[in-house]
Parts: C-alpha cells; structure tokens; sequence
C-alpha cells in the first residue's frame, strides 16, 4: 500500500469513528501535538474529535537526504479523541487491520511509554505500539497540557507514516517508499530534504533567527494581552521552530537552552490559560451544542 | 460450614511491564487482610497476572464471617452497687453501653477484685452480602504513577476495562467508574475470546484456552524452557538476564521465543554496544556460542502463538538492522573525531547550571587526582597515567554513541581512547572512573581507575553539598549516598590511608575556587563529614559491629577509613574479653576529665606532686612514641589498654582539679593530651560498659 491509500484509509477509518478530518495546520512545527487541533483542543470540558496529516519539521533531524531513517520533516497522521473513548485500543488496532496488517501475523504489543513535552507544559501517559518490534505508534492520554489538567482526558494516537509504510512497503530506505503510483518519496523530498538540511547547518542567518525570535516572542505575548489566542498561539510556534533552527546550528550554548526553552514554555502556559478563558467567556459553544444529543 | 471460592480479576489496558508483579503482589495481600480483618476463613490465596489483567483465586471462603464471643469487663462490683444493692448509674451505662442490660451482668474475681462483666454474642454475617467492599479494596490500590481517562476522577495504573468477581458461581455486584462486574473475562487480544467463567476454579484453565497464561510463574517457566530448546538445537548459550526476563514477562500474555539474525558485519562494533541495542531497545536476549562469543542472532518472545513466526522474525531483523547501523554510523563518525575536539566540546555543556560547565568539572577532578596520586607517592609514570586518564575521562560523553546509549558511558570512552592511542592504563581508568556503577558493582582495579574514581565523586558530592543538594529521607536525585559509599568501598578495597577530612577539604577548596555555591569551607567540611559518618555507620552495622562501638570511632574525626575500619573490628572483638569493661572505663575516665581542659597546653613535668603523675606521664610518652611508629590497629588496642593500671593508680592518689591553679592547669594539660591519644583511636566515653 502507498503512502497516499495509507492516508486516505486512516482518513476513511477515523472519519467513521466520527473524527473531523481536518487538513495540516500552516505554521511550522515540530510534531502534529503543537498544531492548535490538539494543543489548544485539548484544553477545556469540549468535546473534540479530530484527525489530521501533520509534516513535521525537526531541523536537527536533517541528514541532507543521505541517512536512510532520518529526516528534516516526516509525516504524522493525528487523531484526537475528547473524551477518551472507552474502545479506543480497539478503533486503533482496526485501523491497523484496515492498513492490511493482520494482528494473528505479527507481534503488536502496547508498551509503556510516558510522553513529556516540559517545554509545552504537557504530560501524558500511554504508550508506543510496537509492530515486530518497530514502534510504529505514539499512543498517549493526555493528563496535562499547558500546564492545565486534562478534564476530561483526551488520547492522542500518532501514527509514524514512513515508519509504517517501511514496514507495510516493506523497504530499507525511506527515500524508496512509494507516494502514489509513479512517484517515491525521494522524487517529492530529496532536493527539499537536501536544502532545508544545507539551510539549517551551514546558511542561516543566525542574528536574523535570534532577532525573529525575540520579535516573535512579543508578539505573542501582545496578542495574548489582547486576548487574541490563535494569533498569539501561531507566534508561539514560530518561536519553537525558529528555537529549533537556532539549536539545530549549535548557536545556543547549553546554559542559554534552558532559557530559551523556560520563554517558550511561559509562552505556551500563557497560551493554554488564555485558551480556557476565551473559551469560557464564550460558554464553551460546543459543549452545549453537543449536550443534548450526548450519551453519558 | 460452607465454602466457596472466590475470584476477583481487574481487566487492563496494558501495564507498564515494571509494575505489573508489584500490582498483583499489592492486591493479593489487600485481599487477604481483608479478610483477616472480617474473619471470614478461607483455604488458600493465589495472585495472578498479565499485562491485562491483576487477579486474585481465594479458595474456601466461608459463607459466612466467623461468629464472635466476647466478654467485656465493666466497673468493680463495689462501684456497680449502690448501697443499697441496686445497680449504679455506672452499671447501667456500661450495660446499655455493650448493647446489653443490667439482666446480663454478671461478676467475676480479676486480681481479687470483683468485676461487672457482660458477653457478647455477635452473629456473623453472610460473606456474600459484605464482598462488595472489594470494590474499595480495587480503588484503594496505589502505584508509582497514576492516570486519569475519559471524564472519569478515578486515577489508576490504566484504563479498567472490565471486572471480574465471582463467589462461587454467584457475580459479586459493584461497578467501578463504568465498569460493573461480571462473570465475562476476556482472552489473549488477537488470539482469544471474551468467554465467561462458570466457576472461580475454572480460571486458570479457561484462560489458557483462550491463549492467556495468567500465572506469572509459569509464563516465565515456560519462556525459560523455550530459550533452552532454542539453545540446544542451535548448539547456543542464551545468557538470561534476570530484569529482562521479567520485563518481557511481563509483556506478554501467551509467550513464543522466536530467533532473528543480524549481518555479521556489525560483530565488528563493541558487544557492549550491541547488547544495549537488543537488550535496552528491543528487550532481545542475545545470543552467544557456547564458548561465550557474542554470535549475529537475537532472540525475542512474541506475545503470541507459533503461527507466522517467519514473518515477525523478519520484522524484528529489519528494525535491529536499522539500529545497528545507526550505531555503526555513530561508530564510524565517532572515530574521525579528535580527542582535543572532543574536550573542546566539553567547555560547552552545562553539568549543572550552578555548578558549570563538563570541562570545569574535569580541571577540578584533574587538581584533586593529582593531589591524591602525590600523596599516594605514585610513580612519575603512574602519575602522568592518572593526570592524562583525567584529563580525558569525560571526553566519550560527546561521543555520538554515548548521546544514543547514555549507559555505555565510559565503556566508549576506554574503546576510543585505546583507538585514538591512548595507554591501555589510560584507558582503562576511563572506564573505571565510572565504577562501582552500582551497589553490586566492583570498585576500580588499576590505582589510576581507583585514584579517578574517588576524585570524580567527591567533586560531585562536595559541588552538589555547595548548592544545597544534599539527600534527605527518600530523596537522593543525583545518589550522592551511592557515590559516597563507593568512594569508602575504593578506599577500603585500595586499604589507602587517605585522611578522609583532608580529601574532602582539597575538593572543597577546589569548589569554593570555582565560586560554586556560597557556603564557606568550614561550613561545607562539617556537613561533610557528618553526611560521610553516616555512610560509614551503615557500613559498620552492615558489618555487625555494636552501635557504641561504631558510635566511639565515630566519635573523633574519620581519618583514615581502612583504619577506621579497622578499629571497629578490633573493638567488636575485643568486647567480651575479661578486663574490657574495665579498660574502657579508665580510658573514658581520661577523656571525661580532660573536656574540662581549656586548651591542650605542654606538660610541665616540674610541676608534679607524686609518682603517679610522673608515672602516667612515662607510660604516655612511651605509648605515644609506639603509636606514632606504624602499628596494627590491634597492637594500637593493646598498648591503650596497657595504661589501664597505671591510670588507676592516678585517679586514686591524684586529684586532678586541684586547688592550687598551675598544678590544677598542669594536671589538665596531662589529661588533655593523653585524652587526644585515646582518641585518635576510638572516643571512649561512647563505649556502653555498665
């Protein structure tokens, strides 16, 4: 199966589970966690049911296109589900079953694997799912996000999509892993792989990133103030990536890290509080929509 | 009498594979004092589990609580009567108290005196009707890390998926969040069903049907003879490593050992790096021919049956295959890397915010190393060994191996540095530096490794002390205990007679020097040497040396540690000797005295009054002159106790405070400095001789 029929069957199976799907979130990031569709939907007493197509940029990752395995940006296909269905393992090991993995071929086992992201103020526990002893999935219930506690608790299933497709393509080199029919990954990444990875070690403009940012950091807390949480929370990103880019480059020394990491941090807690309120302000809209029609 | 037997099963989303045997350990007691507690009898109690499921088997559970005959004791009879012989207001109420009334009291004779007394009879109930409490004793379970799902408030190991709980054929009834009990179980997630069990005797069985081993033991039995079969037609040897087999345990419910094989190619790296790869990565056992030589297979245990086993094979091989040569790849850069950029890279990492950066932590561990080995009279060669083995000790934490596999630090750096051209002492030392890993790991072997080691942990220990991490209770973050405990074990094993104190004050000028923390050496050294006492108590009691004993040696400074030891060891076995008792009493006589001394001043032999005194003084000057040369702990024992006469005849004809000012001063002086003898072996007065 390609990398596309792989994506329009999870589409097809988590849209039947009563997901939106909805399409990758425009501003950089670093894992389909940060996009505003889990991050901020998280928070609060609404309910959300999501799946989406994450890219994923880690800059540090970027290997020129020449190491079979890493990359500058992956593919992650997100599903979040608010309040936590009580068969969720089973909607997941369908969704496996419907990717044309049999479950009585191989050997799928949920291994603890508790998920942290200090810089997010977010904490979850779960599991990686392992496929032959390939951990193919990150499956998490989120207990706190943005320094808020998780009520009610959502899981969060991320589905490694090349991960998964070398194993379903069954190839060796990521590059090779067929797309559609008649283009491979390699015909669609390598020169972007190569250039991202050139920009990210060798060309940056490191005064310019350490500029954006401080601006972008700004920026983000004035729109907060104002209230505005999705401008402010797109800044938010910014800063992670543009962080991202800076360490990648080895420009921030150790010391200066957990300072950069303590700002974007304040950021995201400021974000997630500013969330709820707005939310609340409005009387948490969807909550009431789906109250009538809801079972328990 | 009925019986019955009970069966309760808490169904899971998977555990973590660490908690799972301490989950089911906690519910099994849980259950059995409860009921103890309820005194309802019963026959047996077994626990099983799986990474889906905590059960308890209880057989012969009586149908009832046992009933109870209780007698209860009221007032005296004189304080029961009034004298009028009616019943007091002191009778009634303690009557009406037991739930009884004056028509039951009846008197008994306790120690002469006649007591109120009334009996109890207290039906017990039907155990059926109480066993819903289960539910509490399921909620009230604890584990090391908790969560919340859904909407539910409940915090627990995972998600309850359902619950099981029989009284003979009876569904005990309670509900947990959603889940309400029942007599459905489910089987193996891929390879079985939900089924219901009929009878709690029926668990076991029915489960194995539906592919689920639920007794730990047996899973585990049966993963060990797999491996065995494994090595007998491949003609292996399969090391098992006792935590993996219970984490893998643990991670399965049906257990299938099957072997993969990796390019031979990557036999090149070191074992220890292929070995983290299968064992802390993939929780692979590897594999080794029977004379021990690591061979390219690995071997896992699929939570399932013998179906398919090619194709998980196969899968297991290509992810190991992609680990390996991610570590080869490391290998390989990590080798085009130079020491010397290595140690520049070293300037840049943050040890810890307020204590610096690696390379300053390695200048302080080089300065105390060099010290240690002048004071040890190293060779000129065994020095520079030392120095350069220093010098470098951390360079493989920038290794790209090290920042994939954090454990195998030391390990890379003796590999590279015999690569790079280091001695093969060097080297080592790097390696050793690390050591003992653990508390049952061995200290250093080569003298450079012991003379690292000692020095890299008292630096983290003393700058840990100077920002204010100092462990207490349960907390020990950064095991600042262990790393003190291994220091004195080097010290031990090496016999060096460093004076701990010293030790401690060179590392902490080197810390103040690096303006780490704000505390002032003084203020460092006491907290120090009392936070190193109290390993080397736990040491000695480990040794089974008697509190006083180990309380006396630590009662003056530490010194050297062998010596300390030592004199322990002397002191327990001299204990029950004839005349003991007596010595110590003379010697702790001295010592009690001369803490009324203001200073130590020099004894002025014109000064003395009688023969006692110039006795005692001749016996010092002679004992103390035996000491100085380098005697035996023992022979030290001997010669203290030897002054015992001679102190007693002091004490019975000298008065030590005497009215005349210098000759009370003099006399004081005496005590002072034979006192400061004493003590450098053992302070005395801690010795219990009553």
């Amino acid at each position: 199966m390609n990398i596309q029929n792989m994506i329009l069957t999870l589409q097809k199976h988590w849209s039947e589970q009563g997901c939106i799907l909805m399409q990758a979130y425009d501003t950089e990031k670093g894992a389909g966690t940060m996009s505003p569709y889990t991050f901020l939907r998280a928070i609060g007493p609404e309910p959300w049911n999501v799946a989406y197509v994450e890219p994923s940029r880690r800059p540090a990752d970027g290997r020129y296109g020449e190491n079979p395995n890493r990359l500058y940006q992956h593919h992650q296909f997100q599903v979040i589900m608010k309040p936590s269905p009580d068969n969720i393992q089973e909607l997941y090991l369908e969704s496996l079953k419907a990717l044309g993995i049999n479950p009585l071929e191989h050997d799928i086992r949920f291994v603890e694997d508790n998920w942290e992201n200090p810089s997010l103020g977010c904490a979850g526990l779960g599991w990686e799912v392992w496929l032959d002893g390939m951990e193919i999935t990150q499956f998490t219930y989120f207990q706190q996000v943005g320094g808020l506690e998780c009520k009610p608790v959502s899981v969060e299933i991320t589905y490694g999509i090349e991960r998964l497709a070398s194993y379903i393509q069954d190839k060796e080199n990521v590059f090779d892993l067929e797309w559609t029919e008649g283009f491979t990954v390699r015909d669609i990444f390598l020169q972007p792989e190569y250039e991202h990875s050139k920009y990210t070690f060798e060309t940056s403009d490191q005064e310019m990133l350490f500029n954006l940012f401080n601006i972008y950091e700004k920026e983000a807390h004035r729109q907060m103030d104002e209230g505005l949480v999705h401008p402010a929370y797109d800044y938010v990103l910014k800063c992670s990536h543009t962080f991202n880019l800076l360490d990648a480059r080895g420009a921030i020394s150790v010391t200066e890290r957990t300072g950069y990491i303590a700002r974007c941090r304040n950021l995201a807690r400021k974000v997630a509080k500013t969330f709820y309120e707005e939310r609340e302000k409005l009387g948490f809209p969807i909550l009431k929509d789906k109250e009538e029609g809801s079972h328990e | 009498m009925n019986k019955k037997d009970l069966l309760l099963e808490i169904g899971l989303e998977e555990m973590p594979a660490r908690f799972v045997t301490n989950s089911m350990n906690q519910l099994s007691d849980k259950v059995k004092s409860w009921l103890l507690e309820k005194k309802i009898s019963f026959d047996e109690i077994r626990a099983f589990s799986s990474p889906r499921r905590l059960a308890v088997l209880v057989t012969g559970v009586d149908t009832a609580q046992a009933d109870i005959n209780e007698e209860a004791k009221g007032p005296a009879k004189k304080i029961a009567l009034t004298e009028d012989g009616e019943w007091s207001k002191a009778a009634v109420g303690f009557s009406r108290g037991q739930g009884a009334s004056v028509e039951d009291i009846y008197f008994k004779e306790i120690n002469g005196v006649e007591y109120v007394h009334v009996s109890k009879f207290i039906k017990g109930q039907e155990t059926a009707a109480l066993l819903p409490e289960l539910k509490e004793i399921i909620t009230s379970l604890s584990f090391p890390k908790n969560m919340r799902w859904a909407n539910q408030e409940l915090r627990f190991i995972r998600p309850i998926k359902w619950l099981m709980a029989l009284f003979g054929d009876e569904v005990i009834p309670f509900a947990i969040t959603y889940v309400q009990t029942s007599n459905m179980t489910r089987g193996h997630r891929f390879l079985g069903e939900e089924i219901k069990i009929a009878n709690p005797a029926d668990y076991e069985k029915s489960l194995l049907a539906q592919y689920v081993i639920t007794n730990p033991e047996e899973r585990k039995r049966a993963i060990l003879s797999q491996l065995e079969k494994i090595e007998e037609e491949n003609d292996w040897m399969i090391p098992v490593d006792e935590d993996l087999l219970e984490e893998v345990n643990n991670l399965v419910e049906y257990p299938t050992a099957l072997y993969g094989r990796f390019e031979e190619e990557y036999l090149e790296l070191p074992e220890e790096v292929l070995i983290t790869s299968m064992k802390e990565h993939q929780r692979y056992f590897p594999v080794k021919s029977k004379d021990g030589k690591l061979l390219p297979f690995f071997v896992t245990v699929r939570n399932g049956s013998h179906e398919h086993l090619e194709k998980v094979a196969r899968g297991n091989e290509k992810v190991l295959r992609a680990r390996l040569s991610d570590a080869a790849f490391f290998y390989r850069e990590d080798q085009k890397t130079d020491i010397t950029v290595s140690l520049e890279k070293l300037k840049n990492i943050v040890y810890h915010e307020e204590i610096g950066t690696l390379a300053e932590k390695v200048d302080r561990v080089r300065k105390l190393a060099a010290k240690l080995s002048e004071d040890l009279h190293f060779s000129d060669e065994a020095k520079a060994v030392t120095d350069r083995a220093a010098e470098i000790s951390k360079f493989d934490l920038v290794s790209h191996m090290v920042y994939e596999f954090p454990e195998l630090q030391g390990f890379m750096g003796e590999k590279y540095a015999l690569q790079k051209g280091e001695k093969e002492a060097v080297a080592r030392a790097i390696n050793e530096h690390y050591m003992p890993r653990n508390a049952e790991d061995k200290t250093p072997e080569s003298d450079a490794g012991a003379v690292l080691s000692i020095a890299e942990k008292l630096d983290t220990i003393v700058s840990s002390f100077a920002i204010g991490i100092i462990p207490s209770g349960s907390q020990d973050p950064y095991a600042l205990r262990r790393q003190a405990t291994g220091v004195i074990q080097t010290l031990l094993a090496k016999n060096w007679n460093l004076k701990l104190e010293e030790l401690i004050a060179m590392s902490s000028e080197n810390v103040i020097d690096s303006k780490i923390g704000k505390k002032s050496k003084d203020e460092l050294l006491q907290e120090l040497v009392s936070f190193f006492k109290l390993r080397l108590k736990y040491l000695l009691q480990e040794k089974a040396v008697r509190y006083d004993l180990i309380e006396a040696v630590l009662g003056s400074e530490i010194g050297s540690v062998p010596s300390l030891v030592k004199r322990a060891e002397v002191l327990e076995s001299h204990k029950d000797n004839e005349g003991f008792k007596e010595s110590m009493e003379a010697l702790s006589r001295v010592i009690s005295i001369a803490s009324k001394a203001k200073d130590k001043g020099d004894i002025d032999s014109s000064l003395f009054e009688n023969e006692y005194e110039k006795a005692l003084f001749n016996k010092y000057l002679s004992v103390n002159e035996e000491l100085r040369k380098e005697v035996t702990e023992e022979s030290a024992f001997n010669l203290l106790i030897s002054m015992k006469p001679v102190i007693d005849e002091y004490f019975e004809n000298t008065m030590v405070m005497a009215d005349k000012q210098e000759i009370r001063s003099n006399r004081l002086n005496q005590m002072a400095n034979l006192a400061d003898m004493i003590k450098q072996f053992a302070n005395m007065n801690e010795i219990i001789v009553k």
